[in-house]
This record gives structure tokens, sequence and C-alpha cells, in this order.
């Protein structure tokens, strides 16, 4: 391949029909670069985070495959982030985190102490996950999805349970991490302001079956602060992209 | 008065009164030991046989022990094996379930007819503590969080780290609250074990002593024997609710008082 940036993962004509015939997604196509900031954006119920359980090999395609590049098998090198911190309550941070490694059989612990620092939960270590509040607990799980330093981070609307202070902050947080470990990040969210603030480029989806009504690039740079939140070209973007949103809806506002 | 003193307050309040009024019946009306003993002649009675009613609270208690602990072996190990083995759960779970709901007290002179007396015992004091470890594990084993189940198959975990590392710590709650409850079961199956044989005319524990004091008209040693064995009970639940609470309290909602 000569192309400046290889592929990450790429989706062909991904179709998924649950056994109580529910159509999830039909025909849906995707690629991500390596190192690319994706965001799937739609309303609930259009397939998105049955996209991503399939593209983690927790869920198989009725229709269609999964592509990974040549000598990468996608499983191994994929972090998850779940809706919910999904955190063992028996287990301090330190031990949820440690969690991947443990599994695997390896023993690194200056890897766990190393991305505790990472999410800023380095005094924590020790807490159990109830002794967290809400947003120390999702840094907890992103922490448990950075440890194996995988390729590619799954997030299935990670923060729609946050308040918003809590989540323009994880936002920005989670942009440093991208940009400090050149990862590939697909990101699931029904937020057009999340989106477009977090992503390189948004993926529109069409509710039931889900599959890709348009794609929407955001070319504004990196590193975005919450200058390029209240900034003119953002409040475009979003208008872009909720108009997108509203047609892929079937046009009614 | 707070709510904490008035929870150890109210009680005594209502054994004291009780007391004093069994007491105030046995004298006002003059009931001779031998319908009725007044709490004081149970008491001296208890000391006085003290020795005796000892030796035999220890074969009880065993017994009590040696059944809560097999209980608890195979009640996890069962509930391990009907989570893992989808076969041997339909095999068996009718039929524990009709070990559960058949009355030991029907099933314990059949057991003593074809068992050695302590096995027979035993076996009586296994039948009724078992369920509630079975069923109460089985809940907790398969009540894991499913996103929690999706994470260690994504990073390719094996049966064996989901059990030990997954499906046993999220059932521990749910494990712990079925052995609380066959803590005293086991007690209640070694009792009706042992009145059952007791009529057989073998035996030294607790509870035979009270049917053999029955025979004897002893009534006051049948209270201070009746006694001793519901003290033993409060004991148990005490040690395994404590016990409970030691695991559990980092972690579990029912461990952790409410933050006001």
């Amino acid at each position: 391949m000569t192309s400046q940036a290889r592929a990450a993962v790429s989706l062909h004509g991904v179709g998924k029909t649950f056994e109580s015939g529910t159509v999830a997604l039909r025909g849906f196509d995707l690629a991500v670069r390596d190192g690319e900031f994706v965001s799937l954006l739609g309303p609930s119920g259009c397939g998105k985070s049955t996209a991503l359980r399939i593209i983690a090999g927790l869920s198989a395609p009725s229709q269609g495959a999964v592509e990974w590049p040549v000598g990468e098998e996608g499983a191994g090198k994929i972090g998850f982030v779940f809706q919910e911190p999904t955190l063992m309550p028996w287990a301090d941070v330190a031990a949820n985190v440690r969690l991947p490694l443990e599994l695997a059989h390896t023993e690194a612990p200056a890897a766990v102490e190393r991305t505790l620092a990472r999410v800023g939960l380095a005094d924590f270590a020790q807490a159990f996950p109830r002794e967290l509040s809400g947003g120390m607990k999702m840094r907890a799980s992103i922490a448990r999805a950075l440890v194996t330093e995988p390729q590619l981070l799954l997030m299935d609307e990670p923060f729609a349970a946050l308040d918003e202070i809590n989540r323009f902050k994880l936002n920005n947080d989670l942009l440093a991490l991208w940009q400090e470990l050149c990862r590939t990040v697909i990101f699931v969210t029904h937020s057009v302001f999340e989106s477009v603030y977090l992503s390189q480029r948004i993926v529109v989806m069409t509710p039931r079956p889900g599959r890709v009504f348009t794609e929407i690039a955001i070319p504004a740079p990196y590193p975005r602060d919450e200058h390029f939140r209240t900034s003119a070209d953002y409040a475009g973007f979003c208008r872009q992209v909720a108009q997108a949103l509203s047609q892929a809806m079937g046009g009614a506002s | 008065m707070s709510a904490r003193t008035l929870r150890v307050a109210l009680p005594i309040f209502v054994l004291v009164l009780a007391v004093a009024a069994w007491h105030a019946v046995v004298h006002v009306f003059a009931i001779p030991p031998y319908v009725l003993p007044g709490p004081g002649l149970v008491l001296s009675t208890l000391v006085a046989d003290g020795g005796l009613l000892w030796r035999s609270l220890m074969v009880t208690l065993t017994i009590t022990f040696e059944g809560f602990l097999l209980a608890a072996v195979g009640g996890i190990a069962l509930a391990v094996a009907f989570n893992q083995w989808r076969v041997v759960e339909y095999s068996l779970y009718p039929y524990a379930v009709i070990l559960q709901v058949t009355p030991v007290v029907a099933v314990a002179p059949l057991l003593l007819i074809y068992l050695p007396q302590p096995l027979a015992v035993l076996a009586c004091a296994w039948i009724v503590a078992f369920f509630p470890v079975l069923a109460n594990t089985t809940l907790g084993l398969s009540s894991v969080d499913h996103n929690l189940l999706a994470l260690f198959e994504l990073y390719k975990a094996s049966r064996w780290q989901v059990l030990c590392k997954l499906k046993l710590p999220a059932a521990l709650p749910q494990m712990l609250a079925g052995l609380r409850i066959a803590g005293g079961l086991s007690l209640i199956g070694a009792v009706v074990a042992e009145i059952a044989a007791g009529s057989a005319g073998a035996g030294s524990g607790l509870a035979y002593r009270i049917a053999e004091s029955g025979y004897r008209l002893n009534i006051p040693r049948m209270f201070a024997a009746l006694l001793l064995l519901s003290l033993a009970g409060v004991a148990i639940f005490f040690v395994l609710s404590a016990l409970s609470y030691l695991m559990l309290r980092r972690w579990h909602e029912s461990a952790v008082t409410r933050e006001r």
C-alpha cells in the first residue's frame, strides 16, 4: 500500500440481524485509517453500538466482513470502553486496570501505574469503584482499555451518563491522550456537539436498519480546547452535522 | 434515644418482661416444675447439669458444623458444575429440588435404617442445608454483568479465568447469603435427625437430651437444653453474618452503611 495512512480496520457490507428478527445493520461500510479519530453518530437504536461490538469481535456479522491489515488480527490490540464504567466492584482501581494484563498472563506493574497517572487516577489506585465519582469510574475504565497499549480504542457512548462539566473535561483529556498515544479511536455517540468537538470525521448513520448516511470531515486543527468549543467554526460544523442527522432520520426535524 | 440504643434496649426490655411474666405465672398459679419450671429453676438446672449438657452441645455442634461444611462445599461445587455444564444442571436440578421439598423429618427415620446413626444424622444436616447454598450460588453465578463478560471475552479469557476472576467473586454476596441460611438449617437438620434417632435409643446430642428428658419428665433440663440449642443457633447466625460482613464490607452495598 502506498497511501500515506494505512487502514486500521474496514467493514464491508456488514449486516446484522438478531435472533428476534431485528435488523440492526444492513450494508454497513466503514474504513478507518490508522491513527484516526472517527465518530459514529446516530440516534439510539441505529446499530452504532452493534457495529462497535462487531469490530471488537464480540458479535459476529450476519453478512459482510471485517477486514484487518495483513498480519494484524484485531483482538488483543483492541481496547473497549462501555457506556457504563463496567468495573469489578470487588477489586480496587489498580486491580481493575491490571485485569487485561492478568488475563494475558503478563506482569507489568509499571504499565498499570503509568496508565493510572495518564488518566489522572494515580492517587486512587487503592480505591474501590464505589468510592469513586461517575467521572472517576469512567477514567478507570479508560485506563483499563489503554493498559494493553491497544492500536484501536473503541468507545461506546462512554460519557453519556456524565454531567456536562465532567463530560467536557473528559473530552479534553481524551483528546490529549489520543494525541499523545497516536492510537485509532472509534467513538460512538448520540451527541452532535461531542462528535464535532472530538472527531476528525463523523459518520452519520440512519436508524433501523443502520447504514452510513453520510460522512462529514471536521477539518479543525488540534489541539482543540474551550476556544474551539465557543468558536463560530464549531457552531458551523454543528449546524452542518445536525442537518445531516435530521435528514438521516427521514427529514423530519 | 438514638435508633441504635433502641435496637439493643427494646429486645432486652421484651426479654425481661417475658421472663418476669413467666416467673409470675409459675409463682402465682403454683405450677409444679414437671409441668412448667420457672426461669430460675431452668437456669440452676443449666448450671447443675452443665457438664452433661455441654458435652451434648458439643456433639450436636460438631454434627452441625460437619453438615454445614459439607453443604457449603457440596452446594458451591454443584452450583459451579450447574453453571459450567448445562447437562449437569438439567440432569440434577429437579432432584435437588425434590430433596429440598421432602420434609427431612420424614426422611430421617429412613436414613437411620440404612446408615449408621452418626452418618444418618450428618446426612440430614446436609440435606437441609445444602439447597440454599446451591440455589443462591447458582443465582449469583448467572447474574454476572453482561458487559464484564464481554470484556473477559474481548481479552480472550479462558473459561477457568472467567469462573475464578469474574463469576465466583461476583457471586460472593449471594453465596454468603446462602451460607448464612445454611448455618441455621444445618442445626435444624442435626436436631431433627437426633430426635428421630433418639426414639431408636442411641445418641448423646442435645436434641437427644431433650427427648430423653421428656420421657423422664425432667422438664427443667428440657428447657435448659432448649435454651442452649437456641443460643447455639443465634451464635451460628452471628458468626456467619460477621463473616459475610468482613468479606463484603469494602465493596458490596449490603455491607456498606449508607451515607446521608
